[in-house]
């Protein structure tokens, strides 16, 4: 092999410690400045260390693998301290947060649950299709390299004002993109979120969740050992796609990133589906020593992270690696974009029973090179070498920069606690059937179904919720070989950036107290999460400040529910010139076990005329940042709904028990909208109305439509009544309220119709789907 | 001024044709073998009115640049003829 | 009795079928490769779901070509029974298994829902033993799956009583407003001239399990079940 003539020199004892000097320029003439630097996005700083590091000028190739591997996008380097500080610990995990492609989270029966959510924003705003398709492919990568098969997949969204026709655009060109990508893969999209807000014009937001199963003992590795091993590269050849696309990703977008278009990548999920299924046959064949999916900044980030992660090194001939197009430059291979294609390492003398399993799946293969003792990665391009950089200090962990970044509370964060509600009038009599047609058809609060119905929620045959819709999503797990196990993952991804933006801390805890509160009233308990932390500009102090807001608030809710962070992405830049920064919106995915789900399962909709209709929890005089201040009053400057983390605790563990012993009939969360659409919400499943009297004690406005957190509708049948009460009063003493029953008649409050069911039913199940038809 | 005009919408040579490598895995199937490459794009026919060749050509390339193709990832040709 | 279920690459719901056929049904089941030419003694052979080679150019038209569409066409010829569903449905339209082609919907979209059909004959296997007059709640899953055939077909299916199953509502009454992707006069289902070979675009597996909350579809595949000869 010719390959073996080209390490021998490189191998010496050592040259860990050594630096090459003889590197060989291929493409330039002379070596980089610091504004070379500048335009690769690498500060004079970081130059000036990245020469101490390697003890001389870096050469063309290799200042672009720094500026990738040090880029936002790869080394978190604006983020990173703020993450090390979130809750990470649990005895149910497995891996911790950043040490493996996703989390883990021990699910019992011998089974893990890898579960992560990841962003798309950039490549989205630019090319909606590809940009949210490639997403949905990256992140089901992340899921399958480790060993474990995706059984469900979310997405949690955000667009502009859905009037404009570039959201229209965005909306068809996204949901298309994950349908399309998703559907041919075969995962099941069990749910999801989409908000609309001006803010998101130019930057809509597109992150992608999947969560797979794997048996604990089966678990792949993102690494690499063992001198000698070879080093395969799979799956689809390179092209000159996404070329700095890390880079690209960390910069603000404004009109002249257009001349950036070739940055698209474009997905084949029929391809993935076959990486799928043949890394997992070359998993399980136990000759994978570690396996990574090439994601952002492709074959240099998975050759350093794998390497740098037990200290090895590896010998890679780029000539080897399958390319699209000829003569790409080394760097080009190197940093390319290009879609599922995933680097192996595996057992030497294992190569023929590896390429077996390739070749039956159809799928390429190529040895590029092998492990090495060095500690540092050498690449040759014709015959020379190209580059020749230390893994341990391209990575996260290892070398890359670390800052602490300045952060100022700005100045309307106190203008928004201002917010007075009696500048607001209530709604009166007459005004409540406006309200409740504006809310029910809001393209915040209507039926999301003309979107979810695009992707294929049933494929698997483990969605149980299509027959039995729930607060979160309910996914049973069952393998080939063991049939059903009777156990079910609980998933639901949450996030108001209205909130958030309103007052980070407690905006966060909210997104973390609303996933937990979904998943307990779908019979589950909170496990862990995953978060995807969509920000602006982090050079910007302001912005920064909203940063670490929602990480303080997120790991006092973590740690309150007991679902630590397994891991998830950070996505800044979400901003533009036009519109500044998007909302703060730190998506919260969570992940949640439920036995037996036949027993346990809890539904969110009415069941039959003449049940009771209970409030647990707290009514409050309190419409700040609901749906309807914002947008039917206009009034967009106020703090974060009424929130309390110990009485939020407290109302779960309730309903939590409410639920397991039989004593509501369905449960489902007061969130967007308020308790009018969540009663709705609740209604509309099986064409029923419902009766509710309003107290006199709140203002009607925040009776019926703010946001107060911490409240959950249950339905209850008469005969069980007495044993309810008994139990919430006296045992759980949470704070409820009997304000109602269901019934046949429409909506009805006080006595009076707000809406016939026909009405209802329509703006809410139609009026998602006239922005976009 | 009647003019047909004959698009061709290509995915650009850059960018991956997944479909042209599937079909190339069938041709393979089907016992064709030594292909080189597939690019698989679109065709469209567009009848249309116009006062002269001229007119006819910019709409023909607008409707081509605005809407037939997406010139981030694919690019046309196209051959006009008066009826 | 022995069902196979054949696996090209891009199929999806394999390993639905199986677990059906399997877990609900309790039958004796085997996945098939689509490179091998070994039907492995299978009575029963069912095209799964699923996007065969990406359901690049047309669906189903690559796979069509795969090595063991030989013998499967071979065991239709022979007799044998064969079921296409959605993309299954799919392959054996573009195998010329069964009659007509399935379009993009008319919607332009793909549809993921719910959807009731009704048998339409008691003179097929899969749905003799069906009661014609109840709407069976099933999901749909497709792109592609507005049934068409030209006026000649069409008269012949109605003539031969090839029609297996149309859409309806959940009351059973087959209108435009419950035909979900613009199919033919509703038309969900079809079988060949021989009645051996089946198609369909709803996914009876994926109603087949009482924890699905919906067992609509094992009533279908229980059919197989009640006629198929106990060994072929």
């Amino acid at each position: 092999m010719i390959f073996l003539q080209l390490t021998f020199s490189f191998v010496g004892a050592n040259s860990r410690h050594k630096t090459t000097t003889n590197i060989i320029l291929e493409h330039v003439e002379t070596l980089p400045t610091t504004e070379t630097a500048r335009k690769l996005g690498v500060l004079p700083d970081e130059f000036e260390r990245i020469q101490q590091i390697l003890g001389r000028t870096p050469n063309f190739t290799e200042l672009s693998i720094f500026s990738v591997m040090w880029s936002e996008h790869c080394s978190y380097k604006n983020s990173i301290v703020w993450l090390k500080t979130l809750p990470r610990e649990s005895d149910k995990m497995l891996a911790k947060a950043g040490e493996e492609n996703a989390g883990l989270v021990d699910i019992g029966d011998g089974l893990a649950c890898s579960f992560k959510i990841e962003s798309h924003n950039h490549p989205s705003a630019l090319e909606p299709y590809q940009g949210a398709a490639t997403g949905v492919g990256g992140i089901n990568r992340d899921i399958f390299t480790m060993g474990a098969r995706p059984i469900a997949q979310m997405n949690s969204l955000r667009f502009g004002n859905p009037n404009l026709a570039k959201t229209k655009w965005l909306v068809k060109g996204v949901v298309k993109g994950i349908g399309d990508y998703g559907n041919a893969f075969g995962i099941p999209t069990v749910g999801g979120e989409v908000y609309f807000d001006d803010c998101y014009n130019t930057n809509p937001l597109v992150n992608a969740f999947s969560a797979g199963i794997v048996e604990i003992g089966k678990v792949a590795k993102a690494t690499s050992h063992g001198v000698g091993n070879p080093v395969f590269i799979v799956g689809s050849a390179t092209g000159k796609d996404g070329i700095h696309g890390a880079t690209f990703a960390s910069e603000d977008i404004s009109d002249k990133s257009n001349e950036k278009l070739p940055a698209v990548q474009v997905g084949d999920p029929f391809m993935e589906k076959l990486l799928l299924e043949a890394s997992l046959e070359i998993i399980n064949s136990g000759h994978v020593i570690g396996i990574q999916d090439m994601g952002a900044a492709g074959i240099i980030c998975s050759t350093s992270e794998m390497s740098a992660k037990e200290g090895f090194g590896m010998v890679i001939d780029l000539d080897k690696v399958p390319t699209r197009q000829a003569n790409m430059l080394p760097f080009e291979i190197l940093l390319s974009e290009s879609q599922e294609r995933m680097l192996v390492v595996i057992e030497k003398g294992k190569e023929l029973i590896v390429k077996a399993i390739f070749d039956k799946w159809d799928l390429h293969c190529a040895q590029i090179g092998e492990v090495t003792d060095t500690a540092r990665l050498h690449f040759y391009r014709h015959g020379a070498l190209v580059a020749d950089v230390p893994a341990h200090d391209l990575v996260l962990g290892g070398g890359a920069p670390q800052y602490h970044r300045d952060y100022r509370e700005p100045a309307y964060y106190q203008e928004f606690k201002k917010f007075n509600i009696d500048t607001v009038a209530d709604v009166t009599d007459a005004e409540l059937s406006t309200v409740a047609r504006h809310l029910l058809s809001h393209p915040n609060v209507a039926s999301r179904r003309w979107i979810s119905q695009q992707y294929d929620s049933t494929v698997g045959t483990a969605n149980l919720s299509t027959n039995r819709p729930s607060d979160a999503a309910v996914v049973r797990v069952r393998t080939p070989e063991r049939g059903d196990l009777n156990k079910s993952l609980v998933m639901t991804v949450d996030c108001n950036g209205r909130y958030v933006k309103a007052d980070p801390e407690i905006g966060c805890q909210i997104a973390v107290a609303e996933a937990a509160r979904n998943i307990v009233c779908t019979g589950g308990e909170p496990m862990a999460i995953t978060n995807n932390l969509n920000f602006g500009n982090p050079y910007v102090p302001e912005v920064y400040w909203q940063f670490v807001g929602a990480i303080k608030g997120m790991s006092k809710a973590c740690l309150k529910f007991g679902t630590p962070v397994t891991g998830g992405n950070v996505s800044f830049y979400n901003q533009s010139s036009d519109d500044g920064p998007v909302f703060p919106t730190p998506t919260i995915g969570m992940l949640g076990l439920m036995e037996n789900a036949a027993e346990n399962l809890m539904t969110l909709d009415f069941k039959t005329a003449g049940d009771l209709i209970y409030l647990v929890g707290t009514s409050q005089n309190d419409i700040a940042s609901s749906e309807y201040l914002y947008s039917f009053r206009g009034v967009r400057e106020s703090p974060a709904p009424a929130f309390d983390l110990e009485d939020e605790y407290t109302m779960q563990q309730a309903v939590k028990t409410l639920i397991k012993n039989k004593l509501v009939v369905s449960a489902h969360d007061v969130s967007d909208g308020g308790l009018f659409v969540a009663l709705a919400e609740s209604a509309l499943v099986r064409g029923l109305g419902f009766e509710v009297s309003t107290d006199a004690n709140y203002r009607k406005d925040a009776y019926l439509f703010g946001e107060a957190q911490g409240r959950v509708v249950v339905s209850v049948r008469p005969s069980m009544q007495a044993e309810f009460q008994k139990y919430v009063g006296a045992v759980a003493k949470v704070p409820h309220a009997l304000i109602g029953r269901v019934s046949e008649n429409g909506f009805v409050v006080d006595a009076a119709t707000v809406l016939s069911l026909g009405e209802a039913a329509d703006l809410y199940q139609n009026s998602l789907g006239k922005y976009f038809e | 001024m009647k003019f047909i005009a004959a698009i061709d919408v290509m995915p650009i040579k850059e960018i991956l044709d997944p479909q042209g490598k599937a079909v190339m895995l069938g041709l393979g199937n089907l016992g064709i073998q030594q292909i080189d490459t597939v690019r698989i794009g679109k065709h469209i026919s567009i009848q249309l009115d116009a006062a002269d060749e001229a007119e006819a050509r910019t709409k023909i390339e607008t409707a081509c640049s605005k809407l037939l193709a997406n010139l981030i990832m694919e690019e046309y040709t196209f051959t006009l003829q008066a009826l | 009795m022995k069902f196979g279920v054949v696996v090209f690459p891009g199929s999806n719901c394999d390993d639905d079928t199986v677990f059906a056929l399997r877990y609900n049904l309790k039958q004796e089941v085997v996945k098939l490769w689509h490179k091998d030419h070994d039907l492995q003694g299978c009575d029963f052979v069912i095209l799964p779901g699923g996007f065969s080679y990406g359901d690049y150019l047309r669906s189903g038209a690559i796979a069509r070509f795969s090595p063991i569409m030989n013998e499967v066409v071979a065991h239709a010829n022979r007799g044998g029974y064969v079921m296409g569903i959605c993309n299954g449905f799919q392959i054996v339209c573009e195998a010329g298994l069964t009659p007509g082609v399935l379009l993009r919907n008319n919607g332009q979209k793909f549809i993921s829902k719910n959807i009731y059909l009704k048998s339409q004959t008691p003179h097929s296997m899969l749905t003799a033993g069906l009661d014609p007059d109840r709407a069976l709640k099933i999901p749909i899953a497709h792109a592609e799956g507005r049934y068409f055939a030209d006026a000649d077909t069409l008269k012949a299916l109605n003539d031969n009583d090839q029609i297996l199953f149309r859409y309806c509502d959940a009351d059973g009454q087959m209108t435009d407003a419950a035909n979900p992707n613009g199919s033919l006069e509703n038309i969900a289902g079809v079988c060949n001239a021989h009645r051996n070979v089946f198609g369909m675009m709803p996914h009876p597996e994926r109603a087949a399990d009482a924890a699905l909350g919906n067992t609509d579809g094992k009533l279908i595949l229980e059919q197989l079940l009640a006629v198929l000869p106990a060994s072929f």
